[in-house]
Parts: structure tokens; C-alpha cells; sequence
């Protein structure tokens, strides 16, 4: 139950796109077409969880006895970037199929700012998941984690849907590209609000 | 003279939100209030301004493929300074703020500068860059701040100048992409205008 809690919060009512603005930027640069937002989506949710499972160790067993504490932002950015190019390296070496897919996508995903965003989250923050405010454990953390980024993907194809409709319209000219993008944006932030309240 | 148009530069022709679209993530989600927006701004220009000026004396010597890892290093220790100087001087802001502090990190603006201007140019041009590049950061988190402040609340830098309680929606998630959105069609209209 309360896993169910902790996924349906943080794809649909805490939605990582439209209400904590992490992940912007590939929001509004990988959007053209729905085919890539998959792509990317699919990228962000393996990198993600993998990342937050590392930050999470290197907090719980490393910072934390050291208290070193105040250079989480220095260990954070470097495992997340060392992370990454391992992930490519691997790829390219045991599954060139799924490098091909992916593969274009995963360089960008160092500088996406949702997955440094979340790892600080899930060990900074405390969440009422289970009735009493408290830190998340490990396993909390991973679906918490994947949770969110399911949630970028969501919204991410959502949008790219949406703009593929919007090519097709005659929109007026100071208002092409990113300006429609971001008032088309800021109508499905306030269609995700309506799930505000649900957990 | 040179050096004024390098700084001017920033602000208006290379306007790092209206016209480059980079650094979308802060820029949506601290601009609740005139005086958030300018705090972010101020606290990503300081970075901007340091790692700039060390990436630029640094870049001869750091080895070509291992270029982003280290300015990220750079760039971040210079946050780490930002997070713990607010933290301990202005923590309400900090507070506000939170985890878009150290997010300045992987902000697209700084590490962009630092390898488009500051690994190519000399020390002092590259500070010069920063500080313009983050002006006018901060002046468009400032006017974004500030008309979503006062279509949201009727305040302006905390002022109350209208009466009632506002449209909430402004200083909700929708606001910041909507008042972004219409701010940026009017930059292009002007823009269109001109030329």
C-alpha cells in the first residue's frame, strides 16, 4: 500500500515536469516527436534510478560516517557523470542494439538537472508516505525514484503528443517554437493539478 | 568601450532566457516573487563571475578529454561556496530557494559559458562575460518574479499595490510557464520590430 502511495504521488500529483520544474530543459528540447520523447524517456528512467541508488549509498556510507556532509553537491554531480559514461561504455559493449536506441540521449542526461535534482531529494527531504514524516529508506528511495522518472516520460510523451497536434496548426509568428511550448506547457500543469490532493 | 558592449551583451543580445532558452529549470521554479527571482539570479551570476574568471586562467592546462568533468568540479565547488555563504547569511532565501541552489550546478548557462567563452578568452574578458551573461539572468528572473508576483498576489518586491489576493494560479506551477510564454512572445515582438 504504501508503495502504491509513493508511486501514484510522485508520477501523477508531484509530477517532476509540471509541478517541481526539474528536467526542463530536455522537456522542452526532446519534444518534437513522440518517437524520441520515448527514447529519452526510457534513458532517463534507467539512468535515474541507477544514480539515486548510487547517490544514496555514497550519503548513507560515505558522507554521512566522514560528516563530510557539505560536498554532497561535488560527490553527487561526479558519480552521476561517472555513471553515465559507464552506462555508455557498457551499452556499447553488451547490448549495441539498445546503445543505438539509446545511446544519443544518455550524453545529455549528465546536465538534465531531474536526476541530480531527485538523488538531493530522496536524501535531504523527509516524506509522509507512511503516516509520520520520516527520511525514505533505501528501497523507498528506488521506487520513489523510478516513480519520478516514469513521471518525466509521462509527461515528456504527453507533450511531444501534443506538440507533433501543434505543427499541423497555423500558430501566429512571434508566439512559434518555444514561447507555444511553454503556454501549451502551462495548460497541462493545470491539467496535472487536478490530481493535487489525491494521496 | 569594448568591455561595456561585452557586458551589455549578455543582457540584451545574448539574453541567456529570452534568447539563448538556456537554464529553464530555475528560472520556472524560483520566480515565485520578484525578490526570489533576483536572489536566484545574484547567487547564479556569483558562480557565473568565479568559475568564468577560474576556468579561463585553468583551461591551457587541463587535458582536452577530460575538459566537462573538470570545469563541472570547478563549477561545483563554487556552488557548494554560494549554498553555504546563503545558508548562513540569509537562510529564509536559502530556504525558499532550496534544492535549486545546488542545482546551479548543472544550470546548461554556466557550463555553457565556461566552454563557448571562458576556455578561449582571457581572464579578465571572461569575468566581464560572466557578470553580463548573469545581469541579464538575473534581470529576466526578476521581471518574470515580478509579474507573476503582482498578477498572483497584487505586490510588487513585497509591497502590497493591489488590493484583494490575486490569481493564485500566477504563482503556481502553471503561472511560471504561461507568464514565460507570453513575456517571450512579446521579447520576439519587439525583437521583429526593430529589425
Amino acid at each position: 500500500m504504501e508503495y502504491v502511495i509513493i508511486i501514484i504521488s510522485a508520477v501523477f500529483v508531484n509530477n517532476i515536469v509540471l509541478t517541481q520544474f526539474l528536467g526542463i530543459c530536455p522537456f522542452l528540447g526532446v519534444s518534437n516527436k513522440v518517437s524520441t520523447a520515448m527514447g529519452m524517456g526510457a534513458a532517463v528512467v534507467f539512468v535515474m534510478t541507477l544514480a539515486t541508488l548510487m547517490t544514496y549509498l555514497a550519503q548513507q556510507y560515505l558522507l554521512v560516517p566522514l560528516h563530510i556532509e557539505f560536498m554532497q553537491t561535488v560527490t553527487f554531480i561526479l558519480v552521476i557523470a561517472a555513471l553515465v559514461q559507464m552506462v555508455e561504455i557498457i551499452l556499447k559493449k553488451i547490448s549495441p542494439a539498445l546503445y543505438q536506441a539509446l545511446g544519443i540521449f544518455l550524453p545529455l542526461i549528465t546536465t538534465n538537472c531531474a536526476v541530480l535534482g531527485v538523488a538531493i531529494l530522496v536524501v535531504t527531504k523527509e516524506f509522509t508516505f507512511g503516516g509520520t514524516p520520516a527520511m525514505l529508506n533505501l528501497p523507498q528511495a528506488v521506487v520513489y525514484t523510478a516513480s519520478m522518472a516514469v513521471g518525466f516520460a509521462v509527461a515528456l510523451i504527453i507533450f511531444a503528443g501534443m506538440r507533433e497536434q501543434m505543427d499541423l496548426q497555423g500558430v501566429p509568428k512571434p508566439f512559434r517554437g518555444v514561447p507555444i511550448a511553454l503556454i501549451t506547457a502551462g495548460i497541462l500543469a493545470m491539467a496535472f493539478m487536478g490530481f493535487s490532493g489525491i494521496v | 568601450m569594448n568591455k561595456i558592449k561585452l557586458i551589455l551583451k549578455g543582457i540584451i543580445k545574448e539574453n541567456p532566457t529570452f534568447v539563448l532558452v538556456l537554464g529553464m529549470c530555475p528560472t520556472l521554479g524560483t520566480t515565485t516573487s520578484a525578490m526570489n527571482g533576483m536572489g536566484m539570479g545574484l547567487a547564479t551570476t556569483f558562480v557565473l563571475m568565479l568559475s568564468n574568471m577560474v576556468i579561463s586562467s585553468m583551461a591551457r592546462m587541463i587535458p582536452e578529454k577530460v575538459r566537462i568533468p573538470a570545469y563541472v568540479v570547478v563549477i561545483a565547488v563554487f556552488v557548494t561556496v554560494v549554498q553555504l555563504v546563503m545558508q548562513a547569511y540569509v537562510p529564509a532565501l536559502y530556504e525558499t530557494l532550496g534544492l535549486f541552489i545546488p542545482l546551479i550546478v548543472v544550470n546548461c548557462i554556466v557550463l555553457g559559458r565556461a566552454e563557448a567563452y571562458a576556455s578561449k578568452n582571457s581572464v579578465f574578458d571572461s569575468f566581464l562575460d560572466g557578470l553580463g551573461i548573469g545581469l541579464g539572468f538575473t534581470l529576466s528572473l526578476t521581471v518574470l518574479g515580478a509579474v507573476r508576483e503582482l498578477l498572483g498576489s497584487g505586490s510588487f518586491f513585497g509591497h502590497k499595490i493591489i488590493a484583494g489576493d490575486g490569481m493564485l494560479i500566477f504563482i503556481l506551477a502553471p503561472g511560471a510557464f504561461i507568464v514565460l510564454g507570453y513575456l517571450m512572445v512579446l521579447f520576439n515582438k519587439f525583437k521583429s520590430k526593430k529589425a
